[in-house]
């Protein structure tokens, strides 16, 4: 079906009185999903389309009652406001913000563990269950209700994936964006785990990009654990070390963290690894073919 | 952002650090009056933001004022080349004079954040002088690793530890704890993503001193340390990358000759990747942002074609929430008012892509319009193979 939201995911929007904040709640709104209220300290009382308005997360959930946040706070105050969420018990966060000081997100970590949240983000377009709830800026319409899982480390680059797939016909459960940031709440491995135990995926689909470690653990767990295909594909064949593309995360530094390294950990685990990305649809294509075959 | 040798270290030294005592010069002359002043063998070592300076020719150590400044005059002016630069080099503009120690250890001392468990950690090693990735890749056993908890700091017990283990002698001990505590407390206290001392040396009569530190800070963090934003050197960072960031574009140029413009950094690097793939060479990676405005467009038009060696153009731009059509006409407007020479590659995706197509085709300009990325690809590197046109 779809793992982490559903048509009963409860949302509310942190920052949703910036421009950037109602937008996209009007977006969200528009492809269905539930937002019940929106919290901007100083402006409690006001009504964004109807949506009502709060000075703390804490007040929001005494009186509409709310399972997910959206953060659209600007990066100077988006540690501030993910810690607000947590501390309040929502338990899933996503936070779209790009631009927090990584010294803000390491001590955001130990204190969702402690809070029992899951934080998606920051710098990540979001999660959407197609059909169901879209909790991010992806644009709706590109998606397909269906069986595919997709974990991202980007943005567009993930937009251009779900294309392909819905091109195709194939349909998506979920389709989550971890984010570009150095430090971020949800990580392959968790998403993997979340879409194996799923009984709707069928398959996942894994982006990943230079910088870090993220796709060799993530290989691991492929190979001891997931017995649903993957496919994948690694940005930055060509990137120059030393360098950061775009994401704070994605930097080759001490020759680590090469696409090359990451491509091989994921052959190594059995991912079906794409050398372009415009294959990256058809090859969904074949190995659900091949599964329902088998 | 990086910073020179001379001013990690003189933060270091605000955090209690001992360093060497030196002073940077900008001239020759200026070299002669610092090792004089210093009046003892010096070691003069050229200030740009790449390591390997030594293997460069750009560290030279001088007996006497006259040798300081016949070595400065050497150093200074020169185009720098490293493993880690660019195979051009970098130019000297300063060089550091210091005072020449002996040393009885060299070691290694470093903070990063260990991206997996979301933590700093502290590194040390007894190989100091070596790169850690060095270290790291030829005896990973060698290097002593000590998680620090946030909010805690690092406790003594972990400050110990790393002391005992670089075996120190017992009298050295507590100096090495305080040591270790106040790099962190640096790196903590001004963001960096890197905060490194190497070689960290054990000096005549016990002292420990940081004989070459290097610091780099977290770029989002910059906002709440305008002394660190202060040392920024303009003269180290690429001329079109910095115009480029004027836009909020990230922009890095490459060596090839097929000029990107992306929205989104992800797209654009698969977008990199594509086209060599397909045999051609990117001549950057160019993040143009979410919106991909006209006046976006031209910016980032103008900053890519100012590479010369770009022989053609591929524009991917996935739209998204954003209006192929309104896209296109950005396009078509920016490459009107630049009078843009170059065969131009567009692949548009999302909302109105039809319109949007039928847009490009009919403004008379050198479009080449692609459906899918593997297309683009193809396009554009057969395009950027013709032979130049004269014009």
């Amino acid at each position: 079906m779809s793992i982490l939201v559903d048509q009963n995911t409860r949302v509310l929007v942190q920052g949703i009185t910036g421009k950037e904040g109602t937008f996209h709640t009007r977006q969200a709104v528009k492809y269905g999903t539930q937002v019940v209220a929106g919290v901007t300290p100083g402006k409690g009382g006001e009504t964004v389309d109807g949506i009502p308005v709060y000075d703390t997360v804490v007040e929001a959930l005494a009186s509409v009652g709310a399972n997910a946040s959206l953060i659209f706070v600007p990066p100077v105050f988006a540690a501030d406001a993910i810690m607000e969420a947590a501390d309040a018990g929502i338990p899933l966060v996503v936070c779209i913000s790009e631009g927090i000081p990584t010294l803000d997100m390491v001590r955001v970590i130990p204190w969702l563990k402690a809070k029992g949240c899951r934080l998606i983000g920051p710098n990540c377009p979001g999660i959407i269950s197609p059909g169901k709830s879209k909790i991010g800026i992806m644009p709706g319409h590109i998606h397909k209700t269906g069986s595919v899982g997709v974990i991202s480390r980007s943005g567009t680059l993930t937009y251009e994936v779900v294309f392909q797939l819905t091109e195709r016909g194939i349909g998506q459960s979920t389709c989550i964006g971890i984010g570009g940031d150095p430090i971020v709440g949800t990580h392959f491995v968790d998403c993997l785990q979340l879409f194996e135990a799923d009984p709707d995926t069928e398959a996942v689909v894994l982006i990943g990009e230079i910088g870090g470690t993220a796709e060799e653990e993530a290989a691991s767990f492929v190979r001891d654990r997931m017995r649903k295909p993957v496919i994948g594909f690694v940005a930055g064949s060509t990137a120059p070390p030393g360098r950061r593309m775009g994401h704070a995360g994605a930097i080759i530094s001490g020759g680590k963290g090469t696409a090359a390294e990451k491509i091989s950990a994921w052959k190594d685990a059995g991912v079906r690894v794409c050398q372009s990305p415009a294959e990256i649809g058809a090859t969904v294509e074949e190995s659900l073919v091949k599964r329902k075959g088998a | 952002m990086k910073i020179h040798e001379y001013q990690a270290k003189k933060i270091l030294s605000d955090f209690g650090v001992s360093i060497p005592q030196g002073e940077v010069a900008e001239t020759p002359a200026q070299a002669r009056v610092i090792s004089s002043r210093l009046g003892r063998e010096v070691v003069i070592k050229a200030q740009i933001h790449a390591g390997g300076r030594g293997k460069g020719g750009g560290i030279k150590v001088a007996h006497s004022p006259d040798e300081a400044e016949h070595a400065s005059s050497f150093i200074l002016g020169m185009q720098l080349v490293t493993h880690q630069t660019s195979p051009q080099g970098v130019k000297v503009r300063r060089v550091l004079v210091e005072e020449a120690l002996q040393a009885r250890k060299e070691l290694y001392l470093g903070v990063i954040i260990d991206r997996s468990t979301a933590r700093p950690v502290i590194m040390a090693s007894e190989s100091g002088g070596m790169e850690i990735e060095e270290v790291a890749a030829r005896t990973p056993e060698k290097i002593l690793r000590v998680q620090i908890e946030p909010g805690l700091g690092v406790l003594p017990f972990q400050a110990r530890r790393i002391a005992f283990g670089l075996g120190l002698p017992v009298d050295v001990i507590n100096r090495a704890v305080s040591l270790v505590t106040s790099l962190y407390r640096a790196f903590e206290a001004k963001d960096c993503s890197l905060a490194e001392i190497n070689p960290l040396i054990l000096g005549e009569e016990g002292r420990l001193l940081a004989l070459d530190a290097k610091m780099v800070f977290d770029d989002n963090a910059l906002f709440r340390h305008p002394e660190i934003k202060e040392l920024r050197d303009v003269d180290e960072d690429d001329p079109l990358e910095a115009e480029a960031l004027k836009y909020s574009i990230n922009y890095i140029k490459l060596d090839g000759n097929i000029g990107c413009m992306v929205n989104g950094a992800g797209l654009a690097m698969a977008t990199m990747d594509i086209i060599k793939l397909y045999g051609g060479e990117p001549a950057n990676f160019l993040d143009v942002g979410g919106g991909a405005s006209a006046e976006q467009v031209e910016n980032a038009f103008r900053i890519l074609l100012s590479d010369r060696h770009v022989r053609a153009v591929l524009i991917n731009i996935f739209g998204g929430i954003m209006r192929c059509d309104v896209v296109a006409q950005g396009v078509i407007e920016a490459a009107r008012n630049l009078m843009i020479k170059v065969p131009v590659v567009v692949r548009l995706e999302g909302t109105n892509v039809e319109q949007g197509r039928s847009l490009l085709k009919g403004s008379g300009l050198n479009f080449t319009v692609a459906s899918g990325m593997k297309d683009a690809a193809e396009k554009v590197v057969k395009l950027a193979r013709l032979p130049k046109p004269v014009y």
